[in-house]
């Protein structure tokens, strides 16, 4: 199913800290996580995003920590997808790990504006921007990542492995 | 063609007699670890899985050190989720108050990791133990649940980028001075995916403290692991603490590197990574005047007994600044214990710092030394983020023990010269 929403635009090496600060580590609810997203950043961004947008980031997208609370406030805050340049690893597997879909896409991280609504197909990683009226292709996400995706994450993956769920 | 060391330890622990970089591999783990803030989404992922047992209850530990001593009720709630399952699985590798350090000192120093090994922590900081010759990494508290049911995990076998240190290290330059020049030089995701490779002879100049330091900030640069070949000193550092056999592992002289970079330390200075990227790295000298409200010695990068020395060389018989408060935190017990042995303690007392148990809290803005809007503070930790260790408006020079020190004698960024010159007030 396309996701369809607005985009937020943020800059380059976004760190995890930014993404949730450090102070609010002490839960491990999405929601209660995702009231805090980019408070450090820009306080009043958390009220601008609603459900179903989308998060289009520049260079190495999450780096830092190895907090899987930063994919759980994206989550929580109700973002559907993030589009960046590039990611930082830890937060790369955290994401898939949580359901989170992201996109490798440097064309659709410039082009992008502000504001801009946009469609994306999660399968084939197209990117529309019904603002502008261009179209960008993310990179193909790696085969084991899409398995780990359609599994719903790396949890649904080991009870398979194990034998503990249908295959 | 031959392997790194890196690309040797994943294909050992995949049980594959080669692998190569872009290689998607299900290595064996041989330790494991989460913290007070990683342990719970661990626990709560770990039943999810469904399984009855972890799959060796001596190959995991947990270490409560984030905000531990509790800071409030949410904390003091994630050490009680964190606690229970240590109880009801009867795991006794369990670090609680007054036992516990910073996770990667204390597991390298406890011997849990050696040689050879591959070992996973739910901190991104757990790259640290590649001083040991170990492939070490940080995952998320997911992965570490999979691991922790399993005893397996998967890899993307990263390229590996060597860095070589040559000539003679000039006073006050230290592991860190080393690093932060690195990530200076290739920005935050100048290793992103990769290995980062230590090596030359400078190396052995360094104590295995200055070491881990190195390999502690390897994730600064975006890398998956930092990693040091092990040579003797390594090995007697390893020998009296390993709590099992190893077998170093060394890479083959036909390795295939991704980039080589060479470094002759001679003329190098104390540097800092000023506000507020780990990369923004500039000579102490540049930054000199800069005014300080709080300096910082401690973290799983800088709060070992060297790092501890270097800055009682700095403070015997001085003062902290009256305007700056310091902050020491010995990053083990055993360390602790051993500052007190030396006469640090007293030196850091005597001179009007703060001295703490173990904990990270300052690092990440938790507890223990939050700062406020505007405030500037120099700190031996790794990361200066906006926010990190306090108010978006705070700002955080990150730096080597004796520099911190220094700037808490002078009330400002100097060079450590400048301060141990003038005669001490003994």
């Amino acid at each position: 199913m396309a996701i369809r929403g607005r985009a937020h635009k943020v800059g380059d090496h976004i760190d995890t800290d930014l993404i949730i600060a450090g102070r609010y580590l002490v839960t491990t609810d999405p929601v209660k996580l995702g009231e805090h997203l980019f408070e450090d950043l820009d306080p009043e961004l958390r009220q601008r995003i609603r459900p179903g947008d989308v998060l289009v980031a520049g260079e190495n997208f999450g780096q830092g920590s190895s907090r899987e609370h930063a994919p759980l406030a994206l989550v929580g805050a109700g973002v559907a997808a993030v589009v960046a340049a590039s990611y930082a690893r830890i937060f790369y597997r955290n994401a898939f790990n949580n359901g989170l879909l992201l996109l490798e896409c440097p064309e659709a991280s410039r082009a992008v504006q502000d504001g801009d609504e946009l469609e994306i197909e999660p399968q084939t990683g197209e990117i529309r921007n019904l603002t502008r009226g261009e179209a960008y292709r993310a990179k193909p996400i790696p085969p084991f990542m899409q398995e780990l995706t359609q599994l719903g994450g790396i949890i649904p993956y080991v009870r398979r492995k194990l034998g503990l769920e249908a295959s | 063609m031959g392997m790194t060391i890196t690309e040797k330890i994943l294909a050992s622990h995949a049980g594959l007699p080669k692998v190569e970089p872009g290689d998607l591999v299900e290595c064996r783990v041989d330790m494991l670890f989460a913290n007070d803030i990683t342990a719970p989404l661990a626990i709560q992922q770990f039943e999810r899985i469904g399984v009855d047992r972890v799959f060796d209850p001596d190959r995991v530990a947990f270490v409560l050190d984030h905000y531990s001593p509790s800071k409030d009720i949410a904390s003091a709630e994630q050490c009680r989720i964190t606690r229970e399952f240590v109880r009801k699985h009867g795991l006794p590798h369990f670090y609680d108050v007054g036992r516990a350090g910073i996770a990667h000192v204390l597991l390298a120093e406890e011997g849990f990791v050696a040689p050879g090994e591959l070992f996973v922590g739910a901190d991104s900081h757990t790259c640290n133990h590649g001083a040991l010759g170990a492939f070490a990494t940080g995952v998320g508290s997911s992965d570490l649940a999979a691991a922790m049911a399993t005893g397996r995990l998967w890899f993307r076998v990263p390229p590996t980028l060597r860095f070589v240190f040559r000539g003679t290290l000039p006073r006050w330059v230290t592991g860190k001075d080393l690093v932060l020049r690195i990530i200076g030089d290739i920005g935050v995701d100048g290793a992103r995916y990769a290995a980062m490779e230590f090596a030359g002879p400078v190396l052995q100049q360094l104590s295995m403290d200055e070491r881990f330091s190195i390999t502690n900030m390897a994730v600064e640069a975006g890398a998956k692991n930092g990693i040091m070949e092990p040579d003797e000193a390594v090995l007697d550092w390893v020998r009296p603490r390993a709590r099992r056999p190893f077998q170093p592992v060394y890479g083959d002289p036909d390795a295939s590197y991704a980039a080589v970079y060479e470094y002759d330390v001679t003329d190098m200075q104390p540097v800092v990574s000023a506000p507020s990227s780990p990369a923004n790295v500039v000579p102490v000298t540049e930054v000199s005047g800069v005014r300080v409200d709080q300096c910082f010695i401690g973290t799983c990068t800088n709060g070992r007994i060297e790092d501890l020395r270097q800055a009682a060389r700095v403070l015997a018989g001085r003062r902290v600044h009256p305007d700056v408060r310091l902050l020491v935190i010995p990053a083990s017990p055993r360390i602790y214990r051993q500052a007190l042995e030396e006469g640090l303690i007293q030196v850091f007392l005597d001179a009007g710092a703060a001295v703490s148990t173990p904990t990270c809290g300052p690092c990440i803005g938790g507890h223990m030394g939050v700062l406020a809007d505007g405030e500037v503070c120099v700190s031996t930790s790794s990361r200066n983020f906006i926010g990190r260790m306090g108010h978006r408006g705070s700002k955080v020079y990150l730096s080597n023990a004796a520099v911190a020190a220094a700037a808490a004698v002078a009330g400002k960024l100097v060079h450590p010269d400048e301060v141990v010159r003038e005669p001490a007030r003994v």
